[in-house]
């Protein structure tokens, strides 16, 4: 790994005075007395001039238009209700699902237990949180599973230029989609399915290895026996 | 309190349990160290100790407790069973009670409770060994647990007793100078701008010995917060190794 | 509040179990990275910590003097209790115990009661008027499923590690708490036709029905208790008890270490 980069990075905890000349408060941070403070516990980035607090832990903070994956807890005759992971349960409308739902026919398209992968459509100013389903490739799943990690691990498992989720996907022909709430859909033969969350735990508990997309790919392909040469700069 | 009988400090200063007047038993702290809770820590501090649990921002129950314009934290400070010599009956006391009311209170001062309206930030502490200093150790635990879960907040809390025994003045007293000693005064404090979050005091000081008391207290909290940083720097550092393995958080996939 | 588990990831786990895999790749009859800690609480007349994966239990020893039971005159008083404190699940509320608390309570309690590990005559001090009374009070920190397991290794632990505070009462020495038998409960879960002992919290959720089986140092059977709406045929408690004596064996024989 480039020993530079690394040098830069800094972590911060709650309180912790930002440095940086010229820059903006960014997400994770707040400004006291014209100075820049670290709100959250996380690392420091700065990008295009705002500085922000990338959190390494907490739960899944809703943001308008990040794809989801929500569990289905209550239906009525109008709406579903979804848990996202977030602080609060989502509302999914029938006007915002691909089909024209009748009055108290909710139950027949989606019902208590089904998991769904959702865009947030709005967050209001007291979190409430609206999703929608009327977008392509968003919908009910059908197959597979869902598993869940911290929301801050997400993007480990994506992978710089999503070089892990690749990685994944190739070793063990399985469709995988990974929700910015945390949850991760795997669909796929069953030792496949098995082999990726066996891999997605791997990178959940050895996140701090330098070198760890390395380290997934010799797990999988002693467990897949598959020789994949992935082009890690270009996926 | 005061007790003539029994001799807290020997002529050359020396404390019952080998200290000096101004020194903290030992202290050490690890962050993270549950599965299900969202951040918390575990804490041993002299024979004290205390494991502290956060869960939330979650939605409040009951509804109407909610608050429609900011979060409520809410402290619960419990001792287990086994925690003191004499067993203590399970559930809450007016003690105990009145600890997490200080407690939420304290938090809730460097949480910043307005992003998340409606919630709830619950903040578990449970003594396990009890040994006198314990809604210190709480306090210093509950906050590492909160920075553990990713809350955001405006600082940390650190939180240290400094009282008078014999006489004089000491730092962090122990169960028998709790016990015999004439004044303990818990103090929480945010190192950082000196804002005082917590503070009770019980037995008798001349105005004098108060500003030692705190003296010692406030010093003692910042050594505290450095033990603070250092326990969620351990757990966290790690994460800074692989970073530029990671997705940027912009990338869509 | 409730836990929550998708029905497709219900599905998929049916699916691994019918092929007698589990999420984590144990065997059926295999359980979690087993961690006793005892000793460590130095309030306590005993005390023991349990990991079991990551549930993670606490149980400590108090003990004090009383008034013996009119029809056990000479014999000690054992009273347990158990606490699912908020802290261990986003499901826990604060407030008295529940069922589930009562159950595991009294299933602990079963276990040692009926299993004779504590020699009860030897916790007598005056005939009639005066017994030691052992608590034994159970602490869950962190829930990831079978409670009954981590709590009945860890009670049992925290006898072993306990003294009787003879000095402090003024009765004489401390001597070590009198243990006659060591009993370890093993909690096998049905789900879809399949048994597997020790399942973390996705596999408890989805179980059809439960089975505590407390085994002592001979292979006797000393309690059970069968839990949930599902159910077992004969044989299956068959199964269960002669899996429960090997395993409790080698429980037992980590203890002695």
């Amino acid at each position: 790994m480039n020993d530079k980069k690394e040098l830069k990075r800094e972590l911060l905890l709650p309180g912790d005075l930002i440095e940086d000349e010229g820059v903006k408060p960014g997400r994770g941070t707040f400004k006291r007395d014209g100075k820049i403070y670290a709100a959250t516990l996380g690392i420091k980035t700065v990008r295009s001039g705002y500085v922000n607090i990338a959190a390494q832990s907490g739960r899944y903070d809703p943001k308008k238009g990040d794809r989801v994956i929500g569990t289905v807890t209550d239906v009525n005759s109008s709406i579903w209700m979804v848990d996202l992971n977030a602080p609060f349960p989502a509302v999914l409308h029938v006007n915002d699902v691909p089909w024209r739902v009748e009055f108290g026919d909710t139950k027949r398209y989606i019902d208590v237990g089904d998991a769904i992968l959702v865009k947030i459509s709005n967050v209001d100013e007291l979190k409430k949180i609206q999703i929608s389903m009327d977008e392509e490739g968003l919908r009910k799943l059908n197959n597979g599973q869902v598993i869940e990690i911290a929301p801050s691990q997400v993007p480990r498992v994506i992978g710089r230029k999503g070089s892990m989720i690749s990685m994944l996907k190739n070793y063990t022909d399985c469709r995988i989609y990974v929700g910015q709430n945390g949850r991760i859909w795997i669909d796929g033969p069953l030792e496949g399915q098995y082999v990726a969350v066996k891999a997605i735990q791997m990178i959940e508990e050895k996140a701090q290895v330098i070198g760890l997309t390395d380290a997934v790919e010799e797990y999988l392909k002693a467990e897949t026996g598959k020789v994949l040469e992935v082009d890690k700069e270009n996926v | 309190m005061a007790d003539e009988d029994v001799k807290l400090i020997d002529e050359k200063g020396i404390r019952l349990d080998g200290r000096r007047f101004d020194e903290l038993r030992p202290i050490s702290i690890e962050a993270g160290v549950l599965k299900r809770a969202d951040g918390s820590a575990y804490l041993e501090w002299g024979e004290n100790k205390v494991l502290a649990a956060v869960y939330g921002p979650r939605e409040m129950h009951p509804r109407h407790a909610q608050n429609p314009s900011r979060a409520v934290v809410q402290a619960r400070y419990n001792m287990a069973a086994f925690s003191v010599p004499d067993r203590k009956r399970p559930g809450p006391d007016r003690r105990s009670v009145e600890i997490s009311k200080i407690m939420s209170e304290a938090l809730e001062e460097i949480v910043f409770v307005e992003q998340f309206p409606r919630a709830s930030i619950d903040v578990f502490v449970e003594v396990l060994e009890a040994s006198a200093g314990t809604r210190c150790a709480a306090l210093t635990a509950a906050s590492v647990a909160l920075a553990d879960a990713g809350i955001p907040m405006s600082d940390i809390i650190s939180s240290c007793a400094a009282g008078k025994i014999d006489g004089q003045i000491v730092l962090d007293l122990g169960k028998k100078e709790d016990n015999y000693g004439e004044a303990d005064v818990p103090l929480g404090m945010v190192p950082s701008s000196g804002k005082i979050t917590l503070l009770q005091m019980d037995g008798n000081l001349t105005l004098e010995e108060y500003k030692q008391v705190m003296e010692l207290a406030m010093g003692a909290c910042k050594k505290i917060y450095q033990l603070q940083r250092d326990a969620l720097k351990r757990r966290y550092s790690t994460s800074l190794k692989n970073f530029e393995e990671m997705a940027d958080d912009t990338e869509e996939v | 509040m409730k836990e929550l588990i998708s029905s497709i990831t219900k599905d998929y786990l049916y699916r691994l179990i019918k092929d007698g895999k589990r999420l984590d790749g144990r065997g059926l009859l295999e359980h979690r990275k087993l961690d006793i800690e005892t000793g460590w609480i130095g309030t306590a007349e005993g005390s023991a910590r349990v990991h079991l994966g990551d549930t993670d239990v606490i149980v400590g020893v108090k003990m004090s003097t009383g008034e013996p039971f009119p029809d056990t005159p000479d014999r000690g008083v054992m009273i347990t209790s158990a606490e699912l404190i908020p802290m261990a699940s986003p499901t826990y509320e604060a407030g008295p115990p529940r069922e589930d608390a009562t159950e595991l309570a009294r299933v602990v309690d079963r276990g040692i009661r009926e299993g004779k590990v504590i020699d009860m005559t030897k916790l007598c001090i005056k005939e009639g008027e005066e017994v030691w009374l052992a608590f034994l009070d159970m602490h869950i920190l962190d829930f990831d499923g079978n409670l009954f397991d981590a709590c009945g290794i860890a009670a049992m632990a925290a006898l072993l590690d306990s003294t009787v505070p003879a000095e402090t009462f003024g009765f004489g020495e401390d001597y070590p708490l009198p243990i006659d038998h060591v009993v370890i409960p093993t909690t096998f879960y049905k789900i879809k036709e399949q048994i597997m002992l020790d399942a973390r919290l996705e596999e408890e959720m989805i179980s059809d029905a439960r089975l505590t089986v407390g085994t002592n140092e001979k292979g006797e059977i000393v309690s059970m208790q069968k839990g949930l709406s599902g159910v077992f045929d004969y044989q299956d408690t068959l199964f269960c008890i002669e899996k429960s004596k090997e395993i409790g064996d080698s429980i037992r024989a980590l203890m002695k270490k």
